[in-house]
């Protein structure tokens, strides 16, 4: 991770009024990188995004781009391009005069913008189209023009806002690989803002999950769901269980907790400094159920069951607490528990996080 | 719904368009084709001596002779007219995309106060502008009170005029261009700004075209009745200056030449009707790109 960051957002707070979007913020995005900034709706990441774009400035902090500061630089002077949430084609415009308009607005010259929008358009397979206006356009067509109008003159930084949000789900799936591969083939810095976890964890390189104003944890994919640093991340991403407890002891980066389970757990842990309270988190996949049972095994009793196809959902009665778990139907379903069986569970203690206050 | 229905169900708008609207044009029209009376009114005797009029003058000796002098009228007309319409577009845009960037309850009492010289009679709305424009009046005053020199003589030109008809038309062009501003995505006047686009080229690239059907609605709002206007001439004029519609208003009145003013009345609808024709061909285009 010694690549140059393309986008450096230094110590950057946002009020509008008394509220606080966002809440200093302090992150670099490489170049080169597909970077996704994830959240719930009102997290900041909208305005974050806004900001890099141009139609908002940090009430503190600034935003470097390749290295220069761009805060209080305009909209129209910044190397950097937005795919909008409903894309914002110019509707007097067929989709040449669409991508040609920045071009155009850089001084290009004719030719060079003729050629140049040929092969946007080629790019997105969409060169039979190039006469037409947008409102002709199904939703991913007008999503892929909106890619080839921003992408046009090879940007610093792609901005896309949500911009799977307004299609159907078949689509939203082709146009994430789409999009993936675009950012691969082009070589250009993609700042992706969604909600959808699965989105994100599907296509990005790093993930900023956001919350309240501020960047909860930076990571991959994989650090993001596997060790989620705060309670936030892990309820956040994907589903989980969270049981509270108290930590009986901890060496900093491991810890021992009791909880309602009955059994200690020890296993990695994030903010624990010492006994007293914490959460120990374990993902509803990570534990097994009758045969899948190992690692710390224990009895429970089958509350409800959810038949989904390729998994079902149940949720179980230990002592005094309930725990969701996912078994995968790899035989066949003939096998499943019924409601009120007693079924051997089981987890290994590595699985689970302790998460502190 | 039954042919008969259909047809008797309209039958009130015909016969209401018909008596105010086709008979009194037909009227008009007949009127201008009539011989002038001895003393005033007309004769029902054809007699084209009227449109004859507008183009020529009989001289001495009874020889028809070119004489542009309505033509002048005609054209000073044009010429108001489509200033007046030019000043009102300048002023309504960035008024209209004022008030679209209010809030909701701001807009309905901007909006409210753009419409209510309407409430006033029209006569009272012109004579306001006597008292600002006039000798003494308050524009002089003003100006005498940040030291200009002893001015007068605002009032009785054609300036006066013209502010007179941009003040009388200019919510006419307001409310149509301020109904377009209004429907513009706020996200493709950002889109312009990322794509390198300068307030200039997204006001000339963006906003201008996509407000394109609200100005020309306007534009012949205002313009129609400012071709026929006689009240800002009469009044801000001061009759100097003859405009169609007081030609028209005086050869009803004082001249007591019907059969002309009704021929000057007839040209003057045979330019508002090319106006519109001009305006409907341009529709289906507008249509097209999704406006």
């Amino acid at each position: 991770m010694s690549r140059p960051s393309a986008i450096e957002v230094v110590n950057v707070s946002k009020k509008f009024g008394d509220y606080t979007a966002l809440d200093h913020v302090d992150f670099k995005i490489l170049q080169n990188e597909f970077f996704t900034l994830l959240g719930p709706s009102g997290c900041g990441k909208t305005t974050l995004l806004r900001m890099i774009a141009g139609f908002e400035t940090p009430s503190a902090g600034t935003l470097l781009l390749k290295g220069k500061a761009i805060a209080q630089m305009p909209a129209h002077k910044r190397r950097v391009n937005t795919v909008f949430q409903n894309y914002a084609l110019f509707p007097h415009m067929t989709l040449s005069q669409n991508i040609a308009f920045g071009l155009e607005n850089l001084g290009w010259d004719k030719a060079r913008i003729r050629e140049r929008v040929g092969r946007m358009l080629e790019m997105v397979h969409m060169e039979d189209f190039a006469a037409r206006k947008p409102d002709q356009l199904s939703g991913g067509q007008r999503q892929r023009i909106a890619l080839a109008r921003a992408l046009a003159s090879e940007p610093e930084v792609l901005l896309l806002d949500e911009p799977l949000s307004a299609l159907d789900l078949k689509l939203r799936q082709a146009m994430r690989n789409e999009l993936r591969a675009l950012q691969r083939d082009t070589g250009i810095t993609f700042v992706f803002v969604t909600h959808d976890q699965e989105e994100a964890l599907d296509m990005s390189d790093r993930i900023a999950v956001m919350g309240h104003g501020r960047v909860q944890q930076i990571g991959t994919p994989i650090e993001i769901y596997e060790d989620p640093k705060t309670r936030f991340v892990a309820d956040f991403i994907g589903d989980t269980n969270f049981l509270e407890g108290e930590v009986i002891a901890s060496d900093g980066s491991t810890a021992t907790i009791r909880t309602a389970l009955g059994t200690d757990v020890t296993t990695t842990c994030e903010n624990v400094s010492g006994p007293g309270p914490a959460t120990l988190s374990i993902r509803p996949e990570k534990i097994g159920v009758g045969e899948q049972a190992e690692g710390l095994i224990l009895t429970s009793t089958v509350l409800s069951r959810n038949y989904l196809g390729g998994f079902t959902h149940y949720t179980v009665r230990v002592g005094e607490i309930d725990l969701r778990l996912s078994r995968r139907n790899a035989q066949s379903h003939q096998d499943a528990f019924d409601i009120g069986d007693a079924v051997r569970i089981g987890f290994r203690d590595s699985n689970a996080r302790i998460l502190g206050q | 719904m039954s042919k008969a229905f259909r047809f008797w169900g309209l039958a009130p708008a015909w016969a209401l368009m018909i008596l105010t609207l086709i008979v009194p044009i037909l009227i008009v029209a007949g009127v201008s084709v009539a011989e002038r009376g001895a003393y005033g009114g007309f004769d029902w005797a054809f007699d084209l001596t009227s449109y004859r009029q507008i183009l020529f003058t009989e001289g001495w000796t009874d020889a028809l002779e070119f004489d542009p002098k309505y033509l002048w009228i005609i054209a000073r007309t044009m010429l108001y007219a489509l200033t007046t319409t030019v000043i009102c577009v300048a002023l309504a845009l960035p008024v209209s995309y004022f008030i679209a960037q209010q809030s909701a309850r701001v807009k309905i009492i901007l909006i409210y106060l753009v419409t209510l010289p309407f409430w006033v009679s029209m006569i009272v709305r012109v004579y306001a502008w006597l008292i600002i424009l006039g000798n003494d009046g308050i524009l002089e005053r003003v100006y005498r009170l940040f030291g200009g020199a002893d001015v007068s003589g605002f009032l009785f030109t054609s300036g006066a005029m013209i502010t007179g008809m941009v003040y009388s038309y200019i919510p006419l062009m307001v409310l149509p261009v301020y109904a377009s501003v209004e429907k513009i995505d706020p996200a493709l006047i950002e889109a312009s700004h990322d794509l390198y686009g300068s307030r200039w080229v997204t006001l000339r690239r963006v906003i201008l075209p996509l407000t394109a059907p609200g100005l020309m609605a306007g534009s012949i709002l205002v313009f129609v009745p400012c071709l026929g206007t006689v009240l800002e001439p009469m009044l801000l004029g001061g009759g100097k200056q003859l405009m169609m519609g007081t030609l028209i208003q005086t050869q009803f009145g004082g001249a007591r030449n019907w059969p002309f003013g009704a021929a000057i009345a007839m040209v003057l609808l045979a330019f508002v009707v090319l106006v519109l024709l001009i305006n409907a061909r341009r529709m289906p285009r507008q249509s097209e790109i999704g406006l």
